[in-house]
């Protein structure tokens, strides 16, 4: 180990690298500091965190294995990967949880020091796996990471259970050398991180260049790779997770629309972060209120906007259960509000931590009485923050409930965003009644979107109630004439379908017409875009739409169906999206493709779906 | 609520009951105590110094929840027990607006249990209009969340078997800060207590004793008849001794750790021996066993039995909002958006 090597390096356009170990072991801050070092490397990437249901399952356990993915790449990434070239398992526990998510020749880094016969045992293992022939055909490099970290800092005086917390870096040095990069950006990130605590800042950057000395003098790692940069376009970046980006989505169609952001919300995985986000913006003035439960947090919401705000609530599926009730209202008092829908594993608690799209039909009809609202789905990280600006765009300038759903891969994934101008964002003009206006009646609307006006609480002349019970359906009184109820429930159709005149044409990537339609929604769409610019390649008859408006649909849907033989419709549930699609569009061949097992798309499995529905 | 922001000193604000009465048709049944409440505070919205804009009413569902229909206000007729929660929004988004929430003892103590409570722990700065009949009036008569033991109602047929809330002793359980009662067959009263919770801040729970002549009718008798009511009700005034009865003969002594009853100049008690009420006392222990006083034993406490001063929920958030302004580097989205760690390619 002490003879310098002849440095190889090959060149690779994308990788996806794992880091697993125990959810104490840190893993998701190695996985953020690689990211970090990914973005200034110039590659564009997207990452994935992968964390147990607990907050601290038993040690060593399958079950506790906390796992972090960064997919980079020279060129343009859309998703956070399927299978790995790269990972570093902390303990046989990582190392089982995870070896299926491998390619066949990929790289595994492991820390030695936890191989050991106690831990075999926990993590369901007989013997020693690394003597196993199912790990033959592996790169494997073995590092005693624990004992060489409490190498690194033994004169700092720290106690061993301190020194060991380090031994993320050791992995994370290992890597870093791995893929060429320098060290200096994340000493400085240590140096922010641990401001407070200069012995731990000292500890990480020992520990961090022991790795990577390690590396550059073990046989094992040669050659090393590189991924030039990608050709991204020309602006400022940062990194951004959904649900961050949803949280901001919010805050610039506040100050575009110029109206005060207020949430109503109760925590619930894996919608929680955009809480905790909304909270930390007093400065922009942000009204955030950590309700005593789903209801009051959509309920103080409709408050908020009968009270001029733009009022938002945001929650997961057994939280949108919970808020029907008032959905309705929301939809009766023809109020603005936009509700979140991070959807995650159902029915029930399901599998909070994992991601699936099985929402779409309790967020299309799950309320009492026909009462429609708007749903829009994000596409992936970045798109939640134009998604939820959108959202709030048609809910205030339709007088509408929107419901947004995204979902926890979306929400904890993350990818790097371009920062847009936002002054030069889409106008929001919310329909505001004027002042002592002798017209204003409450439900008087507009030929054109059939919305009613927004009278806002202490402006002179516009006192006026509004409630559950039917209005009529001008002057706003409680009404229970049959005539006047059938007219308020199709105005209140109406203006939802109204809402297609403002929206773009649905899109079609690939071939405008022909054999083989593939069709999705919302957060797969990075994994259908790779998965169909693969078989574009190899000169497949497909064409692929994916949908980001779910009610109401682009207005050019059928006409896209109508020009492909086969449609294909793929979603992580049980086959609601194609229920909708034939609801609303007669087709002869209607085809599904579901999921349900808390697991995103791979390419691989789509391509074999597709190509099994071509004729060649 | 009554800050001083929304009192418009500039022109003086001449509004009479007139520019509160609805041009709706009130559909209460004849002779529901209802009607009286209505009537009170049509005289109370007036005397606010608050502009009529400046009022919302919001209610959840119930007989008593129709009330916004009937004031020319902005209003929000909610849903079952949720008023709470949405005055809540109201009143946060805009902390100026005068915002009354009117509810029930099943809408605020059944279904809206967990909203009522937690907007009462959070102080957020509403006037309560509780409106206790002990009955579900319009689902037609089931036993509610007050309604006495061992009372038959339409679904007690062999009487109730659950112990029931006193709205004073949760209120003051939940944190809160504002708690007085009054009875619907006295408008003077009803009037002084709803003026007395609009200058508190904070929230400001008014529990009326309230008659339903379908299906629960004189139960509170006992308190409110002409006959017997100097003998059951105890008006509770702050610094005064609580002595009550025809000829003011009775009054409340702390005797041990209780309260009790007693003839002023018989058996040894004097006048100094009564019990002087202190509204503002921050320890609930007298507060709470005044809201449980009742009939036969103890007169039923009446006015403002607590009101102890505390910050608002929305002064608190207000004010961390304009220090963050004032503190934070990040003066829009956009500064926003470029904060933290970003790269330029």
């Amino acid at each position: 180990m002490s003879t310098k090597k002849n440095k190889l390096v090959e060149k690779r356009e994308d990788v996806v690298i794992r880091f697993a170990g125990d959810s104490g072991d840190g893993m998701q801050l190695t996985g953020s500091l690689f990211s970090d070092s990914t973005a200034f490397a110039g590659n564009d990437f997207a990452t994935f965190p992968d964390y147990p249901a607990e907050i601290r399952a038993p040690q060593g356990t399958v079950a506790g294995v906390s796992g972090f993915q960064v997919h980079f790449g020279h060129t343009n990434i859309h998703t956070s990967g399927d299978l790995a070239d790269v990972l570093v398992a902390m303990n046989p526990a990582s190392l089982k949880a995870n070896l299926r998510w491998l390619k066949d020749n990929a790289t595994i880094i492991l820390d030695t020091n936890a191989f050991v016969e106690k831990a075999f045992e926990k993590a369901g293992y007989d013997d020693n796996p690394l003597e196993k022939e199912e790990l033959q055909g592996y790169n494997i490099i073995k590092a005693p990471i624990s004992e060489m970290t409490k190498k690194a800092v033994q004169d700092l005086d720290l106690e061993v259970k301190t020194a060991l917390k380090s031994k993320n870096m050791f992995a994370l040095g290992v890597v870093l050398y791995l893929f060429n990069r320098k060290l200096d950006k994340v000493f400085h990130a240590f140096e922010e991180k641990f401001r407070s605590n200069p012995v731990v800042v000292e500890a990480n950057k020992r520990v961090l260049q022991a790795g990577f000395n390690f590396a550059e003098t073990v046989e094992a790692i040669n050659p090393t790779f590189n991924v030039e940069p990608a050709e991204l376009a020309k602006g400022l970046y940062r990194n951004i997770t959904g649900n961050t980006a949803t949280a901001w989505g919010f805050i610039a169609a506040s100050e575009n629309s110029g109206r005060q952001l207020f949430l109503g919300s109760y925590p619930i995985t894996p919608a929680s972060e955009i809480l905790q986000e909304l909270t930390k913006h007093k400065e922009l003035g942000v009204k955030a209120l950590q309700a005593e439960d789903e209801i009051a947090g959509i309920c103080s919401a409709i408050g908020a906007s009968y009270t001029g705000s733009l009022a938002i609530t945001t929650t997961s599926g057994p939280g949108l259960s919970l808020k029907s009730e008032a959905i309705g209202l929301a939809v009766m008092t023809e109020l603005p509000i936009v509700i979140v829908d991070v959807q995650r594993g159902g029915p029930s608690t399901g599998l909070p931590t994992k991601s699936e799209q099985s929402d779409l039909m309790q967020a299309l009809f799950g309320r009492n009485g026909d009462c429609p609202a708007i749903v829009i789905a994000a596409k992936s990280p970045t798109d939640c923050f134009y998604a939820a600006y959108k959202a709030s765009k048609i809910s205030m300038e339709h007088m509408t409930s929107v419901i947004l759903l995204t979902d926890g891969s979306l929400a904890n994934g993350s990818e790097i965003f371009k920062i847009p101008s936002v002054s030069d964002m889409e106008k929001i003009e919310p329909p505001l009644a004027k002042a002592n206006d002798k017209k204003f009646k409450p439900y008087r609307r507009d030929e054109e979107k059939l919305r009613r006006q927004w009278a806002i609480p202490g402006t002179e002349g516009l006192r006026h109630r509004v409630g559950g019970l039917e209005k009529d359906s001008v002057n706003g009184n409680v009404s229970h004439d049959p005539v006047n109820h059938q007219l308020m429930t199709d105005l209140r159709a109406r203006k939802v379908e109204k809402v297609a005149d403002y929206l773009p044409e649905q899109e079609v990537i690939g071939n405008e017409s022909g054999e083989l339609l593939v069709v999705s929604w919302g957060g797969t769409y990075g994994v259908m875009l790779t998965a169909v610019e693969e078989m574009l390649k190899e000169e497949k008859n497909i064409g692929f739409a994916h949908f980001s408006h779910i009610n109401p649909l682009p207005r050019n849907t059928e006409d896209i169906f109508k020009r492909f033989d086969k449609i294909l419709v793929c979603e992580l549930n049980n086959g609601q999206f194609i229920n909708w699609l034939k609801m609303n569009f007669s087709h002869n061949n209607y085809f599904g493709f579901n999921k349900v097992q808390g697991l995103p798309f791979m390419v691989s499995e789509l391509k074999r779906r597709f190509n099994e529905l071509l004729s060649k | 609520m009554m800050s001083d922001s929304i009192v418009n000193t500039e022109e003086k604000l001449e509004l009479t009951k007139e520019d509160f009465v609805s041009d709706q048709m009130v559909k209460w049944c004849p002779g529901c105590g209802d009607h009286a409440i209505l009537s009170s505070v049509e005289k109370v919205f007036p005397k606010l110094g608050v502009r009529k804009e400046d009022f919302v009413v919001v209610s959840g569902i119930g007989c008593s929840s129709r009330f916004p229909y009937y004031m020319n206000t902005y209003g929000i007729h909610g849903i079952h027990g949720r008023a709470a929660a949405i005055a809540t929004g109201v009143k946060l988004s805009n902390p100026k607006l005068c915002v009354w929430m009117i509810t029930g003892d099943g809408d605020c103590m059944a279904i809206g249990g967990n909203h009522f409570i937690h907007m009462v722990r959070r102080n957020i700065d509403l006037n309560i209009l509780l409106f206790n009949n002990k009955i579900y009036g319009l689902t037609k008569g089931q036993y509610s969340p007050t309604t006495p033991r061992g009372t038959r109602t339409k679904s007690s047929p062999q009487g109730t078997f659950e112990q029931p809330f006193y709205a004073g002793e949760l209120v003051i359980g939940a944190q809160g800060n504002f708690f007085a009662r009054a009875v619907d067959n006295n408008p003077k009263m009803m009037v002084e207590v709803m003026f007395e919770a609009a200058k508190h801040t904070g929230a400001s729970v008014v529990e009326i004793l309230q008659n339903c002549v379908i299906f629960n009718n004189r139960i509170h008798d006992m308190i409110t008849n002409r006959e017997t009511k100097h003998d059951n009700q105890l008006m509770l005034r702050h610094g005064k001794p609580m002595i009550f009865g025809k000829n003011k003969e009775k009054g409340i002594v702390l005797e041990g750790t209780q309260l009790k009853v007693v003839k002023i100049g018989e058996n040894g008690y004097g006048p100094d021996d009564i019990l002087v009420h202190d509204q503002s006392n921050p320890d609930p222990g007298i507060h709470v066993m005044l809201s449980r006083m009742k009939p036969p034993d103890f007169p039923a406490a009446m006015g403002v039995i607590r009101s102890v001063k505390a910050k608002s929920y929305e002064q608190e958030m207000t004010d961390l909002i304009e220090h963050s302004k004032k503190d934070s580097k990040i003066k829009s989205t956009q500064d926003l958006l470029q904060s933290g760690n970003t790269w330029t390619i």
